[in-house]
């Protein structure tokens, strides 16, 4: 049995976690935020101590850290530069000319990362086509050199016009700046991003230089520091992709690491739906700020090309700069236990996006918050043992929270302060509810026949009720919830992405020029990828971004794993019909069709998942105690059996309604579902037959 | 009240919310399906849900201002041409009548009657910018509606399920780019059938018969709402008067804003007639625009419905350019059009100061290009709006934005794709320095474009600008911004509007206007004005002469 260890570092926690001998160990311990790695040091000593191994034993050490994304919202990278094309110093500001608030007349839109006096522009212009139509001015680019580095500048980004098609510039100014300057950072644009859409690849540029010397660093020291206590295994890193990666190519694109955590969660999603064999899977993770919805079909989570960090107005889509990076897609909304119940000037409830946080905390925490959170509502509608939170670590104050709830909510609607409760948690799961439907459209997809897969300390609460409003008929809650990320990157595949953009219309398609791209696309991954897997059997994908001549938004429509012929372009017709009607419905006759962007990934192929069984054998399992709970549907508190997790063995049935407590999170299990446990041990939930029937009336 | 009321209450607030998600999702559909670059690039789309009466209960926040109350009463006039007992499941109506529907032939808008186990419960209604629709092309140089495209009545695009394939034939033969209309019109058609199918699984799921009791509940709540914000306001009567460049001469667009315990109203008596050119405004779009001001400066969070906008009400004479008459050439009534928030600001500032800008660029610079390009052979030459931007008005508190959309909220179009679509290249697309007007906060800054054809081949510019004579004006002792300007590099000026050549080897210039400054520069923090001067976005002539600054 190998040894891995995973380690990732969140905002407030890092989490530990070790496999070793087919048993899992996990640790939760401070961030460091000025030395992460004390932090990681720390919480990796605790659990080799534990698993009673050292270092030198561990095969694997996957890390994943939000450092990079925190940098870049409180501002803290180094400064930067960026040499442009000229007659385009301003491209970061003028971004796409929108405001992501349609009425509101007072919006701050995002700071660049580069300000104007460090944007330096030089003469040179290449063309669509890839056409030098000004030669580049070399003079200009040692003066504009220059006068960054005497402006203090440790990182430059080199982002030019059509640069994705044709980088001989920008790498010719990394020639020179390299040459005058071999101590600073450069970012060429047409490596970290060769994609179309000179903002974006600008931005991407930009955040990435941006970080790139503090990343670089980081890694650095870490690796020393582990590398001190024995390790002796590759480091690999978890990309915002799902994919792991080399330490080398971290250090150079350290921008892919943003959102490593989420995308950690998603790949434990997509590992859990492989060992239960679901094809169609809606993976919930809801913590104490936000709700992050994913979508999973065939063990493969969605995935895009764009992200947008630091968000002005937190989560509105268009406040933040986007970073075009390969991302596991997902919705990520301001609905958490923490997320603060307040009446609007409608009277309408709303919830979020501001959190109570940790501190002060819901006001059930009884540390002088005051807001009514979502948490208040669940312990007043008896979903959460006040006595039992957190293992009994951290008693609740329910009268804190009825008053919260009276107060902010219910005595100004005229509603008893259960019905304000129930007005919470019922807004808080509408949202997510639309949230996951408006996704779900945005991607093309229905959620009509989706399982929910739950984890987060607040989604086992709310799963259910989330099920029912999407019509679906099943959830998972598997074990080890509250670090579902760091399990995550033991499960991802060694594996790299790389999208550039080659635009040619199918009328003329041009199968050379294609595999000439696909070819240097496909010996570019594979280099990163061997590096951490030398010896493994690889797979690969390869994806066209397509569009009718005319559309603006792109497809993705599968290619075949071989040199392509002329004769391909009737494939890659037929392809790009199929997904059109997938999406759309109704595909229009007659439409020339083209290709904007390639992708192409290798990675190694994913361990085959144990099956996981969840056949209930008939045993009733045998509740620790009762208590009153609120039940949405029957629209009244009910008499509820409380069940502890662990006392069972799978097999068991739990009829709902029914609280099954753990330490981390209690799952609520509606009276239209029941419970089994599975093989896995995974909380199966599942709309009981009449139910279901009812449902579908 | 009892546990039952409490319940019901709770419901009526998720089924708001759920009527929300619904017409984002419908405006989601049309958005990714669409073909027109300015909806799926730029937003230009409508999208929203009615009872029977015709009432808005809610419609989705896009790009578009022009669209809010305009879909609204296009609605009402479909079911005054179809009365609702006439209606059948699977009929779909169109129109693109500039007085009946959004205000110009570009707009289609076609509403769909939505059935819950086979009874009519409600209509869905989108509508979205179509790039040719024939005729002259876009811009404001015809002199009545008929030679700005095909006209369609009030018709049904589907009867029963059954496409009206004379129609379709119809629409494709009177545009340039026949594809590309069809597949607009097949995507605003999907867009509906979405609502239509989203509103009856939630129908299903809150075991509703009809939306009677829904409807009620957020028109009243939203109403009460904004009459609530209203009394904040002072009552009172406030007058402004803006003068514009428009085609061939200035306009004057004078309001004056009632403010009352009933609402508010804006009344256009004064303002200039109609023009000789597309630039004239039908009435439902300067209420569109009109109230988007209110609604802006008053209750921004209110989302739209009958109920939140049946307080703002608007009245221009007949025969004024602000209330059209057919056939009078509408094709760009966004230029005059989208100056009505600016004009409503005017007013609003002697009431609430605290709550609105100074004026801005205000109308959209989109610059309509047509020229050839090697490889279609489905049409001779090809049109393409680069959607582009001047500065805002400085704001209370705020310095104005730069090269941003106000008040349209259409998106600009990116250089490198409107390079990969049409034979140009951009040389220039920058911040144009000193050109926000100053003030103790300053006005946002105008852009710098050049354009050259990439081909050897001439282009063609269809100029609708405005704010080249008459830039937006400073408040409170602010400075003004910027004029635009529209020129060729070798030297020659352009009109602002109309059609002009731009010769193969020149450059087309256009400078966008600033925004105006707020209150006295010389009380501008000098934290500040040292920051543009380190950013070279003012010159350190405009630091020392305008704000007083000391350069040295």
């Amino acid at each position: 049995m190998r040894t891995r260890l995973a380690v990732d570092i969140g905002g407030t926690f890092t989490d530990v976690v070790i496999e070793h001998d087919g048993t899992r160990r996990t640790t939760k311990v401070l961030t460091t935020s000025s030395e992460p790695e004390r932090g990681v040091m720390q919480g990796v000593q605790a659990v080799l101590a534990e698993a009673g191994i050292g270092a030198g034993d561990i095969d694997m050490f996957v890390h994943g850290t939000t450092l990079a994304t925190n940098a870049i919202i409180e501002r803290k990278g180094v400064v930067t530069g960026l040499i442009t094309t000229e007659g385009f110093r301003d491209t970061l500001v003028i971004a796409d000319e929108g405001r992501f608030d349609q009425y509101d007349i007072f919006i701050d839109k995002p700071e660049p990362l580069v300000p104007r006096y460090l944007r330096l522009p030089v003469p040179e212009r290449i063309d669509p086509a890839g056409g030098i139509r000004l030669a580049l001015d070399e003079g200009a680019v040692r003066a504009a050199a220059a006068e960054l580095v005497g402006q203090g500048v440790q990182s430059v980004a080199v982002g030019l016009f059509h640069s994705y098609v044709n980088p001989v510039h920008e790498r010719r100014i990394g020639e020179i700046l390299r040459e005058e300057y071999p101590d600073l950072s450069v970012t060429l644009s047409s490596e970290v991003c060769p994609e179309v859409r000179e903002y974006e690849r600008l931005s991407t540029a930009c955040a990435n230089a941006y970080v790139q010397p503090l990343m670089a660093r980081y890694l650095t020291r870490l690796d020393k520091d582990l590398h001190e206590l024995g390790l002796a295994c590759p480091f690999f890193l978890m990309t915002s992709g799902g994919g792991l990666t080399r330490l080398e190519t971290a250090v150079r694109f350290p921008i892919r690491l943003v959102e490593s955590g989420p995308a950690g969660g998603a790949i434990l999603a997509s590992r859990i739906a492989a060992e239960c064999g679901l094809d169609r899977v809606l993976s919930f993770d809801m913590g104490g700020t936000t709700a992050k919805v994913c979508l999973i079909e065939d063990g493969q989570p969605e995935t895009a090309r764009t992200f947008e960090v630091d968000r002005a107005a937190r989560f509105r889509k268009g406040s933040g700069l986007p970073l075009r990076i390969p991302v596991i897609e997902m919705v990520e909304i301001g609905a958490g236990g923490g997320s603060i119940a307040r009446l609007d000037d409608l009277r309408r409830i709303t919830v979020g996006p501001d959190s109570a946080g940790a501190e002060p905390g819901p006001a059930c925490y009884g540390r002088g918050g005051t807001a009514a959170t979502v948490t208040d509502a669940d312990v007043a509608l008896g979903r959460i043992d006040p006595d039992r939170f957190a293992g009994g670590k951290m008693a609740l104050d329910l009268d804190a929270a009825a008053s919260a709830i009276e107060a902010s909510i219910a005595t100004p609607l005229g509603l008893s302060g259960t019905m304000g409760a129930f007005g919470i948690t019922e807004m808080v799961d509408e949202n997510m509810a639309n949230a996951a439907r408006v996704h779900a459209v945005e991607r093309g997809k229905a959620v009509g026949d989706y399982t929910v897969i739950a984890f987060g300390g607040a989604a086992p609460l709310h799963a259910v009720r989330l099920a029912e409003k999407l019509s679906l008929d099943r959830v998972v809650v598997p074990t080890n919830a509250g670090v579902g990320s760091a399990v995550g990157f033991l499960r991802a595949p060694v594996s790299y992405e790389v999208v550039r953009s080659r635009y040619m219309t199918l009328s003329q398609f041009d199968a050379q020029a294609a595999n000439d791209v696909l070819t240097a696309m496909q010996e570019e991954a594979e280099a990163i990828v061997r590096a951490g897997a030398p010896d493994q059997s690889l797979v690969e994908r390869r994806l066209a971004y397509m569009r009718y001549v005319g559309q603006g938004h792109e497809i993705v429509v599968p290619l075949p794993v071989r040199a392509l012929t002329a004769d391909d372009v009737d494939l890659l017709r037929q392809g790009f019909v199929t997904e059109y009607e997938k999406l759309y419905a109704r595909a229009i006759p007659g439409a020339d069709m083209e290709i904007l962007s390639f992708a192409l990934t290798v990675g190694t192929p994913p361990d085959a998942p144990e099956a996981l069984t969840s056949v209930a054998d008939g045993a009733l399992a045998v509740p620790t105690g009762r208590r009153q709970v609120f039940d949405a549907e029957q629209d009244a508190f009910v008499d509820v059996p409380v069940y502890w997790r662990f006392d069972f063995a799978p097999g068991a049935r739990i009829p709902g309604p029914a609280v099954i407590e753990e330490n981390e999170t209690s799952t609520f299990v509606s009276a239209r579902f029941d419970a089994v446990l599975n093989s896995g041990g995974y909380i199966i939930m599942e709309r009981r037959a009449e139910a279901a029937k009812e449902a579908a009336e | 009240m009892n546990r039952h009321d409490a319940l019901s209450e709770i419901k009526m607030q998720i089924m708001w919310n759920r009527l929300l998600a619904v017409v984002e999702e419908q405006a989601q559909t049309l958005m990714r399906s669409a073909f027109s670059p300015i909806v799926r690039e730029c937003g230009d789309l409508s999208a929203g849900i009615f009872d029977l009466k015709g009432r808005m209960l809610a419609q989705a926040v896009t790009g578009t201002p022009g669209h809010v109350n305009s879909m609204a009463e296009s609605v009402k006039h479909f079911i005054a041409k179809f009365p609702v007992e006439t209606m059948r499941e699977g009929d779909i109506y169109i129109t693109n009548d500039p007085w009946q529907g959004t205000g110009h032939l570009n707009d289609f808008v076609l509403t769909t009657p939505a059935y819950h186990h086979g009874s009519l419960v409600g209509l869905f209604s989108c509508t979205s910018h179509l790039i040719d629709i024939g005729g002259i092309g876009f811009g404001p140089d015809a002199n009545d509606v008929h030679a700005e495209g095909i006209y369609i009545p009030m018709l049904k695009l589907a009867e029963n399920g059954v496409i009206n394939h004379t129609l379709m034939e119809m629409i494709k033969a009177n545009t340039r780019m026949p594809v590309e209309s069809e597949g607009d019109v097949y995507s605003l058609a999907a867009c509906n059938d979405i609502g239509c199918q989203r509103l009856s699984e939630m129908m299903d799921e809150f075991e509703l018969t009809d939306l009677d009791n829904l409807a009620h509940h957020i028109i009243e709540n939203s109403r009460q709402a904004v009459l609530n914000r209203i009394a904040d306001v002072p009552n009172g009567v406030y007058r402004n008067t803006m003068t514009v460049d428009g085609y061939d001469h200035a306009l004057d667009l004078v309001a004056t804003t009632t403010v009352s315990d009933v609402g508010i109203h804006v009344d256009y008596d004064g303002t200039s007639p109609m023009s000789k050119f597309g630039i004239n405004v039908p009435l439902a779009y300067t209420t569109a625009y009109t109230v988007f001001g209110l609604g802006s400066a008053i209750a921004p969070d209110i989302p739209n419905n009958a109920g939140s906008l049946g307080p703002f009400t608007v009245g221009a004479p007949t025969g004024s350019i602000l209330n059209a008459l057919y056939p009078a050439a509408v094709s760009s009534r966004h230029v005059v059009g989208q100056m009505l928030p600016d004009v409503v600001f005017g007013c609003l500032r002697q009431a609430v100061p605290d709550r609105v800008p100074a004026e801005g660029t205000s109308c959209l610079w989109t610059i309509t290009l047509r020229g050839q390009v090697a490889g279609r052979n489905d049409a001779a030459s090809v049109t393409f709006n680069a959607v582009t931007n001047g500065g805002t008005g400085a704001r209370p508190g705020k310095d104005g934005l730069s090269a941003t959309a106000y008040p349209s909220g259409v998106r600009g179009t990116p250089v490198e794709i409107t390079e990969s679509t049409l034979p140009v290249i951009v040389w220039r697309k920058e911040l144009r320095p000193d050109s926000g007007g100053a003030g103790r906060t300053r006005g946002g800054h105008g852009q710098t474009i050049e354009i050259e054809s990439s081909n050897g081949a001439p282009l063609e510019i269809l100029a609708a600008f405005d704010r080249i004579d008459h830039p937006p004006r400073g408040r409170d002792g602010g400075a003004d911004g910027a004029a635009g300007y529209l020129g060729l590099k070798s030297g020659e000026k352009l009109r602002g509007k109309g059609f002009q050549d731009i010769p193969a080897g020149d450059r087309l210039v256009v400078l966008t206007p600033g925004g105006a400054g707020l209150g006295d520069a010389a009380e501008r923090a000098a934290q500040s004005i040292e920051s543009d001067l380190k950013d070279g976005l003012i010159s350190r002539d405009a630091a020392s002469n305008l704000y007083g600054h000391n350069v040295d």
